[in-house]
């Protein structure tokens, strides 16, 4: 039977069973309030400090049941730089939203020599692009066995955990090779990589006595898989990752079966022995018959954003140079923004250098992302102006024109609620390129003369040297 | 070992002693609870509660395999997308040497892959009439054609294997050239004699030119059953929809239905499209914005829709169209940055092909794209994506990454 979905579970029922002692210890006004925040999974039960107590352990326990995610959470590493994968709540992200981000990590291998194992263990580490104000990273370092060899694995991996102190995985069929890998990195909590038909008892051992999360692979065969979860839960096992196959090319429709048929199992059927974190495999597009690195790092890449599409928890990836990464963890952030809420920024005038009475004045959207990117433009070319930020719903420019969220009349509101009029002399405002045809009526709402800027804000400090002050119209 | 630690390694044992004492005392032992909190394992209580966890008293660690199996049931849904026929024939009454089919889809796309696709998604290729600023990356494979729509065309035809051209006509934007209806339907004309394949006529974006330009191209083509793009709210307010709805209706073309990433109104819209031709005459664009500029708005949007359309909802019961050209307008696909992340030529490609992707497992039909490598990593992924029967058993080993050493280290 499938267990309630979030979607189903009412604040009530939640509010039943907390303290209702209204204390308002978690910051809410009211238990209720704190209830329907729980349900949202806009906050934790551990944010109810009196639920804690040895009195409520009952009902805790019946929260943690009732609020449980169908796919159960895993953590890799430990202490800051761990990292949870899994606990998804529904299929499709518009349902709810997606929990913990989907990990990336950069595979590394032991055949490599000392200066290029480090190397490309510094690169990962230091990859980094700032969007709408966050870091995109790398979340963990993938220390594959190809020599087969422990004791080489076991140098390699001690390199690599002394090079960083990102969450690892430790990669080898052979029970001897992981066991000497998770010894050379005591106190790290790595995923292991994996067990199978084959290996399965000893890679229960090792986990066992290890306490690693680990993954229990079986390619094309969800039947083995179950098989595998069922047998490694009975040994008291439960943080397991499933790998279920990542085939590369023209194996990409069984890939993304499989991964469907374990997200719609364990969520809409209820399948708790297929409720675990999904690990896809990009890196697999550098396996198959194409030798050109450039074209397998181009496929590895489309790979990663179908895995992430669909239902891919952690990923393991080759390609290291920046423009097949970047997409990956792009993609990444946007999926697991919370589709209820548009990533927005306040409405409201903003003052860029030391604007004055004769300062150009521009419009834009509160859109995070145009406003961080216009930002960004005008903060790296030294302007000095203002920017009225015009609530258009968090939609980008062009969808905001298009859906007519961005109008004439929203402008004209945009531009008065900000004051801007009241510190510039002019009454001149610059729109952007992509609302162009607005010009007209923009005009005429706000009985401003208006200008039209370029549809690229890059395109600023060239549009301001070249049109600032303005001539007489 | 501190408190954290502890809990880390009693983990389970503890948690399963709180849940049936319902109290602890560790002799010797104390514990701030906001140390605690922070380590409790999520889900440990939870397992239990739920489906067919094992008891908690656990036999012998089992030395065999549990067996399993593994079935799930096919779901059926009770909506299914309508078919929309591109293009016409001679004896359809047109002029092109094959008509085209999209949508029918009956479940959510590329996901359990427990039926076969209805209508496989279609690739049309960009042709401008005008030129217009466009990234050195995407109009390099065209550079010699950019002048001659009709050359474009053949271009996207002969080398690129275009199965659908979509014609741009930006040079009627009162902006760019202000060119007559007149002018717009003769690029159209030799348009349709250069090419024999469906076509998909893009206007300006002005409500009340593209009117005109739309009435002007569907009289000239009649029963070509060209796919106009695009209709809107705002042609509604401008008094001008009647006029396109009723051209397309009179003359058998398709109309597109374009709204920006709002349901309500794309259902809104359709219902006014309803009043003058046949629903399955409408395609819709629910907007498509780049990787990184909303792309996951988009995605939503696109799997709300499909999932709306197969549970019954009438109103989006139509095929969806995405301009997967506008990933072009991602800075990171044409900017030039630090080495590490290539040329915009690389880039660009990429780019395109991964929004397509993300709208194609979301289940859009119809593709308008420009670029040739980001169109060929496409179609390798429809190819694979609809193949049927699929079988049981993948080909190929999946786990060679685990141990495989790589020559080209990148």
């Amino acid at each position: 039977m499938a267990k309630q979905s979030i979607t189903e579970t009412s604040p009530i029922e939640v509010y039943r069973l907390l303290p209702r002692t209204n204390c308002g210890e978690c910051g809410e006004p009211n238990c209720m309030a704190f209830a329907t925040r729980l349900v949202n999974r806009e906050l934790a039960l551990e944010a109810c400090p009196p639920l804690l107590r040895p009195e409520y352990a009952g009902d805790l326990g019946e929260l943690e049941a009732l609020l449980a995610p169908p796919v159960r959470a895993v953590r890799i590493g430990e202490g800051q730089a761990a990292v949870t994968i899994g606990g998804k709540y529904v299929v499709q992200r518009h349902e709810f939203t997606y929990h913990n981000p989907t990990a990336c990590a950069i595979a590394v291998d032991d055949g490599l020599s000392r200066d290029r194992l480090e190397e490309r263990v510094w690169t990962a580490v230091g990859f980094s692009y700032n969007y709408i104000g966050r870091d995109l990273r790398i979340d963990a370092i993938a220390v594959r066995s190809v020599t087969g060899d422990p004791d080489t694995f076991s140098e390699a991996v001690a390199l690599v955990a002394g090079a960083c102190d990102l969450p690892l995985l430790l990669c080898s069929p052979d029970p001897a090779v992981l066991r000497a890998g998770v010894e050379a990195a005591p106190g790290r909590r790595p995923l292991l990589h994996a067990a199978d038909r084959a290996n399965w008892r000893e890679m229960a051992e090792l986990a066992l006595d290890s306490h690693c999360p680990l993954v229990v692979s079986a390619p094309d065969d969800l039947a083995g898989l179950r098989s595998l979860t069922a047998t490694l839960r009975a040994w008291g096992i439960n943080d397991l990752v499933l790998d279920p196959g990542t085939f590369p090319n023209a194996g990409l429709p069984h890939t993304l079966r499989n991964f469907a048929r374990c997200r719609y199992a364990a969520i809409r059927g209820g399948d708790d022995l297929l409720g675990y974190p999904l690990l896809g495999a990009p890196i697999a597009a550098f396996t198959g018959a194409e030798l050109d690195p450039v074209r397998c790092a181009f496929d590895e890449a489309l790979s990663a954003s179908t895995q992430l599409s669909r239902y891919a928890d952690l990923l393991v990836l080759h390609g290291l140079e920046g423009w097949s990464v970047l997409p990956t963890l792009l993609w990444r952030f946007n999926l697991y923004t919370d589709p209820r809420k548009p990533v927005a920024v306040e409405p409201g005038l903003r003052e860029f250098g030391a604007p004055d009475r004769t300062s150009p004045v521009l419009v834009t959207a509160n859109y995070a992302l145009t406003y961080f990117t216009v930002e960004s433009d005008i903060k790296s070319a030294n302007l000095s102006c203002y920017l009225v930020v015009a609530d258009t719903g968090g939609l980008s420019v062009e969808s905001a024109v298009a859906g007519r969220y961005f109008s004439a009349a929203g402008i004209a509101e945009a531009l008065s609620s900000s004051g801007v009029a009241d510190r510039v002399d002019h009454r001149v405002l610059i729109i952007p390129g992509l609302a162009a045809r607005l010009s007209g009526e923009a005009a005429e709402a706000t009985g401003w003369r208006v200008l039209v800027g370029p549809k690229d804000s890059s395109g600023l400090p060239a549009f301001i040297k070249e049109r600032w002050p303005p001539g007489p119209a | 070992m501190n408190g954290r630690d502890l809990v880390g390694a009693l983990g389970p044992e503890l948690l399963a002693l709180l849940r049936t004492a319902g109290r602890i005392e560790l002799e010797g032992f104390s514990l701030e609870l906001d140390e605690l909190e922070l380590r409790l394992p999520r889900g440990a209580f939870a397992a239990p509660a739920v489906g067919s966890a094992p008891p908690e008293a656990l036999p012998e660690r089992p030395t065999e395999l549990l067996p399993a199996e593994f079935a799930l049931e096919r779901t059926e849904y009770p909506g299914r997308v309508r078919e929309v026929v591109l293009g016409a024939t001679r004896r359809e009454g047109g002029s092109r040497a094959r008509a085209l089919t999209i949508g029918g889809a009956e479940a959510p796309a590329f996901a359990l892959f427990d039926r076969p696709i209805v209508n496989r998604p279609v690739i049309a290729m960009d042709v401008f009439d005008t030129r217009v600023p466009m990234p050195k990356a995407l109009r390099a494979p065209f550079e010699e054609v950019r002048d001659d729509p009709a050359e474009w065309a053949r271009l996207n035809v002969s080398r690129f294997k275009a199965k659908v051209v979509t014609v741009h006509l930006l040079s009627t934007d009162p902006l760019i050239k202000n060119a007559t209806p007149r002018e717009a339907a003769s690029t159209v004309e030799s348009v349709l004699q250069a090419v024999d394949v469906p076509l998909i006529i893009g206007g300006c974006g002005d409500p009340r030119k593209d009117a005109d330009v739309f009435a002007e191209v569907a009289a000239m083509a009649a029963g070509e059953r060209l796919l106009l793009n695009s209709v809107t709210l705002e042609m509604a307010t401008a008094k001008t929809l009647e006029t396109v709805a009723r051209a397309a209706a009179d003359h058998g073309h398709n109309l597109l239905a374009f709204t920006g990433l709002e349901l309500n109104d794309a259902k809104e819209l359709n219902r006014r499209l309803y009043e003058y031709l046949p629903a399955d005459r409408i395609v819709m664009d629910l907007t498509t914005v780049a990787l990184g500029y909303g792309l996951e708005y988009s995605f939503s949007i696109h799997e709300r829709a499909r999932h709306a359309a197969i549970m019954g909802d009438a109103e989006l019961q139509h095929p969806t169209i995405s301009g997967s050209t506008n990933a072009w307008a991602a800075r990171e696909a044409w900017m030039q940055m630090p080495e590490t992340y290539g040329g915009p030529e690389l880039r660009g490609p990429l780019w395109e092909a991964e929004t397509a992707l993300a709208l194609l497992l979301a289940g859009v039909d119809i593709f308008m794209m420009s670029h040739p490598a980001a169109i060929g990593a496409m179609r390798q992924a429809i190819d694979a994506l609809c193949t049927w029967p699929l079988e049981e058993v993948a080909e190929g080993r999946a786990n060679d990454w685990v141990t495989a050493r790589f020559g080209g280290e990148t």
